[in-house]
């Protein structure tokens, strides 16, 4: 502070709420997503005096940082977040929560009661650091408003530096009151958190060598690859198709690999291909690319691919070792990692076992035959398979961008619907949040408003944070929510199904709103589908229509998502619509029935 | 089949060389983790360990450099060296963290506890206290007629033995400070 203070003539006096307004618009921010309160009517008060950053109200702080998160995993840039205190804070906590688990860079900004109260029990006053910190990548109680600019670099920087994630700044009343010298972004320190970037090359060679004498490759993706920016999508692309090995990713990384490429295997994991999931299992060369071998994708962990050498590229050195043990640890973003390897692997020739990886190939092309994604349609009912198929259909050609809730509708649309560029799908991943969906299409719509996008919810999770229609209401946001609406919880119901004797114990919807009215209350438009030959109809009028939408898309009521991984089980013990009918005994065992 | 299968949970480069990682042996590891010295990073440190399941077997924390606002954590665990590993890496990730060093694998270190021990006798007890006192060159620091406070310094099992010799002769409070420690090696 000392130096702070000698060299105040260079820099401005401000209010603390005027250096929050102007480190956001030192750092490029021209969108926030916030809703006022007692603890930050001053900062609410610079933003109504400036026209630079748009500030988006929303219904609920959840759907605020949602949002934010839609935002940022549509543009690559960080969201911005702002909250009052005490419930304002805390009702952010799922969305923060999210948000790391998913590795979505985020700046919360809250406000807290002022200094002197701080800690007795003041109205609407709540531990927020305390609360958040383990949801955060970091977070700062900024107590003197001197210091307050600094914090704002250095928040952006952490959350975007490293693996992404939320960052949180709580700022008491009387900071945002009182006056201090703001660092312009120029002058400030520099970070002393700066992970590595760059894999080391020995690793890195090590991984190249095996590259060329593997029979049995495969590239393992996930939103690591995402979140490196699209140059890293783009070298990706270029080492698949010029090494002409098989990809498949996780749930967070599709559209890196676009889904129209000959390599692709589709989404791997629990409700992953059939084909991923064995070629997995049955690689001899495993190429980690920024996944974390979540437990959705690795089922059983003692029988994880088992013949395979395995690379594990992560920007997140604890990610390594982790779940799965790896013998190429390779530290580093992503993308620059791609590159190294790209640029050894051409410089030594491009060299690759072509004969045994064309019999890999072979061996993929029969598991293919599986169709594992099959389904048995029918005239009469919607069957939630087909909804989505067509929604993929009649909107390939669009500038679109999908969003999902959480549940059987996500994986159905992770199944069926084709990203063809990073940055398009966003889903709950991680921390599986339902009610995720329509905040996050504000966010996106927010970001791209002359793009088509689209939600793909179940009406269970939908409902979970409805009142966000109000927000795409008042901003014109037009938003398709597409609500594949089986009046059940429909993952829930089929797990019980499986797991619980048919024993159904509260999975149904009872008493669920007419979406049309709710549709017309919120001023929005409605559209109920019962027919699967509408459903092209009521697509086709969702696209067309200008403003925001909700399709009331009525499917059939138990319908299972497959294949599936029961829990507990490895990658060759995949279960199709015909195990569940003949089998009536249980398909998972006792110690699966224990895993989530 | 294999072809270029390495050893099972084998990393070339690691310590996961020289055992078997599935193997469920517990090792305690003393780790000195280098932090700034703001608000709520002990609360930090703690937290990975409690939302992670991590154990604690000591703790200490004092700032080393007030100009730099920098304090030294050590921190004593126990758990399979998988789980070591990764606690350090977790620790690592943490902003505020600047370096993380395992005394019990890089290379030798000294490690050392103090203590404060009230015991509590008359007569032989007390004659012998002082005796043993001697002998592990504990300091008595306090004194009434009927007691006496030692000071002692050493390795953790030193003063493990201490207390445990005291216990008979009238040890009725010990406090200890944990484990702190530094590596032998020149900087």
């Amino acid at each position: 502070m000392d130096q702070l203070k000698n060299i105040n003539t260079k820099y401005s006096r401000l209010t603390g709420s005027q250096i929050v307004v102007q480190a956001l618009k030192d750092h490029g921010v021209d969108t926030v997503f916030g809703y006022p309160g007692g603890a930050v009517l001053p900062i609410y008060d610079e933003i109504f005096q400036q026209n630079e950053i748009r500030h988006f109200l929303v219904r609920h702080e959840q759907g605020a940082v949602h949002a934010a998160e839609g935002y940022a995993r549509s543009t690559g840039k960080p969201g911005v977040v702002l909250v009052t205190s005490g419930p304002g804070a805390t009702n952010s906590v799922t969305g923060l929560t999210d948000a790391i688990m998913d590795s979505i860079p985020l700046v919360v900004i809250s406000g807290q009661v002022p200094t002197f109260m701080i800690g007795n029990d003041a109205f609407q006053e709540a531990d927020t650091v305390g609360i958040t910190r383990p949801c955060t990548k970091h977070n700062w109680l900024v107590k003197e408003t001197d210091a307050l600019g600094q914090v704002f670099h250095e928040a952006f920087h952490v959350a975007m530096h490293g693996r992404p994630g939320p960052v949180l700044i709580d700022i008491p009343k009387d900071v945002q009151f009182a006056t201090g010298s703001y660092v312009p972004l120029k002058f400030a320190t520099e970070s002393k958190y700066n992970p590595r970037t760059e894999g080391d090359m020995e690793e890195i060679a090590f991984l190249v060598s095996l590259m060329e004498s593997a029979e049995r490759p495969i590239f393992y993706t996930g939103g690591g690859v995402i979140n490196s920016g699209t140059k890293a999508s783009q070298t990706l692309l270029e080492l698949v198709d010029e090494t002409g090995f098989p990809v498949t990713s996780t749930l967070m990384g599709l559209g890196a690999y676009p889904a129209s490429g000959k390599n692709w295997l589709g989404m791997l994991g629990m409700h992953g291909t059939y084909e991923a999931n064995i070629a997995m299992y049955e690689c001899d060369l495993m190429i980690n690319v920024g996944a974390r071998f979540d437990d959705r994708i690795t089922g059983r962990v003692s029988d994880f691919s088992p013949g395979s050498t395995k690379a594990h590229i992560d920007i997140d050195r604890s990610s390594i070792n982790k779940v799965i043990p790896t013998e190429i640890p390779i530290v580093g973003d992503a993308g620059i990692v791609l590159k190294q390897i790209l640029d050894l692997w051409r410089s030594k020739g491009k060299k690759t076992n072509a004969h045994e990886v064309d019999k890999w190939w072979r061996k993929i092309e029969h598991w293919k035959t599986k169709d594992c994604l099959c389904y048995e349609n029918s005239d009469t009912k919607i069957k939630p398979q087909y909804a989505i198929q067509r929604l993929e259909e009649l909107t390939r050609g669009y500038d679109r961008f999908i969003i999902t809730d959480v549940g059987q509708h996500q994986m159905w649309a992770a199944q069926f619907m084709k990203m063809e560029e990073p940055n398009r799908w966003m889903t709950s991943g991680g921390l599986g949040t339902m009610g995720y969906g329509l905040p996050a299409s504000v966010g996106v719509q927010v970001a791209h408003p002359d793009s088509l996008v689209i939600n793909v919810s179940g009406d269970a999770g939908w409902l979970m944070n409805m009142q966000e229609m109000g927000t795409a209401v008042q901003y014109r946001l037009p938003i398709k929510q597409f609500i594949v609406n089986n009046k059940r919880l429909g993952m829930v119901r089929q797990w019980q199904q499986i797991l619980h004797g048919e024993r159904y114990s509260h999975s149904w919807s009872e008493a669920l709103p007419d979406f049309v009215k709710l549709a017309e209350a919120f001023g929005c438009k409605g559209i109920v589908v019962t027919n699967p030959s509408d459903i092209d109809a009521a697509i086709q009028e969702m696209i067309a229509f200008d403003g925001p939408v909700i399709v009331d898309c009525q499917v059939v009521e138990h319908e299972n998502c497959f294949p599936m991984i029961p829990s507990g089980e490895p990658h060759n013990k995949m279960i199709f619509e015909e195990d569940i009918q003949a089998n009536e005994e249980q398909l998972v065992g006792k110690a699966g029935s224990v895993l989530v | 089949m294999n072809s270029l299968k390495l050893k099972d949970g084998v990393s070339r480069k690691s310590a996961y060389d020289l055992r078997n990682p599935t193997e469920d042996i517990h090792e305690v590891h003393t780790l000195t983790v280098l932090v700034d010295n703001e608000a709520g990073v002990l609360a930090r440190v703690i937290g990975l360990f409690s939302g992670r399941g991590y154990n604690i077997e000591s703790l200490t924390v004092s700032e080393i450099d007030h100009q730099g606002k920098l304090s030294r954590i050590t921190v004593m665990t126990k758990g399979k060296p998988s789980v070591i590993e990764q606690i350090k890496a977790q620790l690592e990730r943490l902003v505020p963290v600047y370096e993380v060093h395992d005394l019990t694998t890089e290379g030798p270190s000294v490690q050392r506890e103090l203590a404060l021990l009230k015991v509590k006798g008359e007569g032989n007890h007390r004659v012998e206290a002082l005796r043993l006192g001697d002998i592990f060159r504990a300091r008595v620091v306090d004194t009434t007629l009927d007691s006496f406070i030692f000071e002692i310094t050493g390795p953790t099992d030193k003063i493990d033995k201490f207390a445990s010799l005291m216990e008979p002769l009238g040890l009725v409070e010990i406090a200890r400070t944990g484990v702190v420690g530094i590596s032998r090696e020149e900087h």
